[in-house]
C-alpha cells in the first residue's frame, strides 16, 4: 500500500542501520513513547539489529494498558446494567478488571458492543431510545477528536440516551513524569507520530529545552523508526536537544487545528491515574461542565466500587521502561495473552504481548 | 491504539450535516468522517484513525524523505 510499503524497504533499513552504527560512540537509552511503535520495533526485530550501544526503552503509550483499574471496574459496572448498551473499542474487551473482563460480562448476557468509530455509538443510541448507550472513551490525543465529536454531535442532535465514560490520557505529562522519576535513564524520545498529527509538536519544545532531551516525532514503519533513532542519536552525539520531525509526510508543527479546536471545546485537562504508574498531574482529559449531561460518571452512580490489582504483575514498571517483560516471573507462565494478569499482556501494543507474540520467550 | 492507516479519498459526501468520505485502503473501502480535514479532495491520501481522517499525507514530503535516505551512504562515503 502506498505510504506503507516504501517505508518497509529492506535496503533503506540497512542504510539507516549502517549510518546509526557509524554515528554512535557510546551508550544511549532512547524511549519510543507509543505502543504502536513498540509493536513495530518488536515485530520487525529492530532492537536486535541496532548496535549494542543503543537501548530502546518501551514507553507508556498504550491507552489500553494505562487505563486505570478503577475506570475499567466502572466500565464493567455499566456493562452489567440491564438498561445499558456498553460500546467499546475492541481492544478493551479482554483487559482484566478486578472481577473478569468485558467478554465475560458479554457472555453472561451484558449488551457489550465493539465499535470501530465513536460515531457508530450514535447509531446505536438512535436505534435504541429505551436504552442508555455508554461509550468507553479512552485513548491519547489521537483518539480525542473522534471521541469529542461523538459528544458534540449527540448534543447537536439532542440524543439524551448517550453518555461517555472518559478515561483520556495525554502524552507530554507522562513524558515529564518519566523524566522526573528518580533513576530515569531515558536520554531521548521518539515522539508519537499520530498524537503529533493531531497536536503538532509545540508543546514538546519546552520539554526538550528544560530536560535537555532530543525529541524526534517519528512514524511507525521500520524505516521511520530507524530514521527517528538515527536523528535522535545524531542529536545525542552532538550535544543537541531539539524537537525534530521525522514523520514529515503526516505531521506539521501546528498539528490539525480543527481537531485541536474540537478537543478544547469538549474536554478540559485533569489529573489522571495511570494503571501501574499512579496519578500524573494534568495528564488526562475530562468533559467540560457544559457536557455534564453526557458524562457517564455523573449520569450513573458509580461510587462504592472497590478495585484490587493482581500482585504478581509488574506492568507498571514495564510501562515506565524501568523493567522489561522478560524480567517478570509471571511472563509466559501464569501470564499469557490468553490469561493476562495485566494490561501490558492484553493489548497487541503492550510490551509484554509484543514480546510474547513475536517469540521473545525465555 | 493510535494506529492510523493511509487511504485514498474515493468519494466525498454528507451524512446529514456531517462531512464524510469513502476511503480506499488498498482495495478495502471504509467510511471516514472528514470534519477535521475539510480541505481534503478526492484522490488525496489521508490518515484515518477511529473512523476519522486526522491528517493529509504529503506526497512531496514522503518523496523527499525517501530521496534523503537513498542518498545516505553516498553522503557518508564523501565525508
Amino acid at each position: 500500500m502506498k505510504y506503507l510499503d516504501e517505508f518497509r524497504n529492506h535496503d533503506l533499513a540497512q542504510k539507516l542501520l549502517a549510518e546509526i552504527r557509524r554515528t554512535v560512540t557510546r551508550p544511549w537509552v532512547i524511549m519510543e513513547v507509543c505502543g504502536g511503535q513498540t509493536h513495530s520495533i518488536v515485530k520487525y526485530g529492530l532492537d536486535d539489529l541496532l548496535p549494542p550501544e543503543i537501548e530502546l526503552a518501551h514507553g507508556p503509550g498504550c491507552p489500553v494498558c494505562v487505563t486505570a483499574l478503577e475506570s475499567i471496574d466502572r466500565a464493567h459496572a455499566l456493562a452489567r446494567r440491564q438498561d445499558a448498551i456498553f460500546c467499546s473499542f475492541g481492544d478493551m474487551l479482554r483487559v482484566p478488571g478486578s472481577d473478569g473482563d468485558l467478554f465475560q460480562i458479554k457472555a453472561l448476557g451484558g449488551d457489550v458492543r465493539v465499535v470501530y468509530s465513536p460515531l457508530d455509538c450514535l447509531k446505536v443510541a438512535r436505534a435504541n431510545p429505551a436504552k442508555s448507550v455508554v461509550f468507553f472513551a479512552i485513548g491519547f490525543e489521537t483518539t480525542a477528536p473522534a471521541n469529542a465529536m461523538s459528544v458534540w454531535q449527540a448534543r447537536a442532535e439532542g440524543l439524551a440516551n448517550y453518555s461517555v465514560l472518559v478515561s483520556h490520557v495525554t502524552v507530554p505529562p507522562a513524558m515529564t513524569a518519566i523524566l522526573e522519576s528518580p533513576g530515569n535513564r531515558v536520554r531521548a524520545f521518539l515522539g508519537a507520530g499520530h498524537v503529533c498529527a493531531v497536536m503538532g509538536w509545540e508543546e514538546y519544545e519546552p520539554l526538550a529545552a528544560r530536560y535537555g532531551v532530543p525529541i524526534v516525532v517519528t512514524g511507525f514503519e521500520p524505516v521511520d523508526l530507524l530514521e527517528g533513532i538515527l536523528m535522535a542519536v545524531r542529536q545525542l552525539e552532538s550535544g543537541r536537544h531539539e524537537v525534530e520531525n521525522q514523520y514529515a509526510r503526516a505531521v506539521v508543527r501546528e498539528g490539525n487545528p480543527e481537531a485541536r479546536r474540537m478537543i478544547a471545546q469538549v474536554f478540559e485537562p485533569c489529573d489522571r491515574a495511570w494503571r501501574g504508574i499512579g496519578m500524573i498531574p494534568g495528564s488526562g482529559y475530562r468533559l467540560r461542565e457544559e457536557f455534564a449531561a453526557f458524562d457517564a460518571e455523573r449520569v450513573f452512580d458509580l461510587d462504592g466500587i472497590v478495585s484490587h490489582e493482581p500482585e504478581a504483575c509488574i506492568s507498571g514498571l514495564v510501562l515506565q521502561g524501568a523493567r522489561r517483560p522478560l524480567d517478570c516471573p509471571a511472563f509466559g507462565t501464569s501470564c499469557t495473552p490468553e490469561t493476562p494478569l495485566g494490561a501490558t499482556m492484553v493489548s497487541a501494543e503492550g510490551a509484554c504481548a509484543a514480546y510474547y507474540n513475536y517469540g521473545r520467550r525465555r | 491504539m493510535c494506529l492510523a492507516i493511509p487511504g485514498k479519498v474515493a468519494e466525498l459526501y454528507k451524512a446529514g450535516s456531517v462531512s464524510m468520505a469513502r476511503v480506499d485502503f488498498g482495495g478495502i473501502a471504509r467510511e471516514a468522517c472528514m470534519v477535521y480535514l475539510p480541505e481534503a479532495r478526492v484522490g488525496e491520501y489521508v490518515l484515518v484513525h477511529a473512523g476519522f481522517a486526522i491528517t493529509k499525507m504529503d506526497e512531496e514530503e514522503a518523496r523527499r524523505t525517501l530521496a534523503d535516505l537513498q542518498a545516505l551512504d553516498e553522503i557518508s562515503a564523501e565525508t
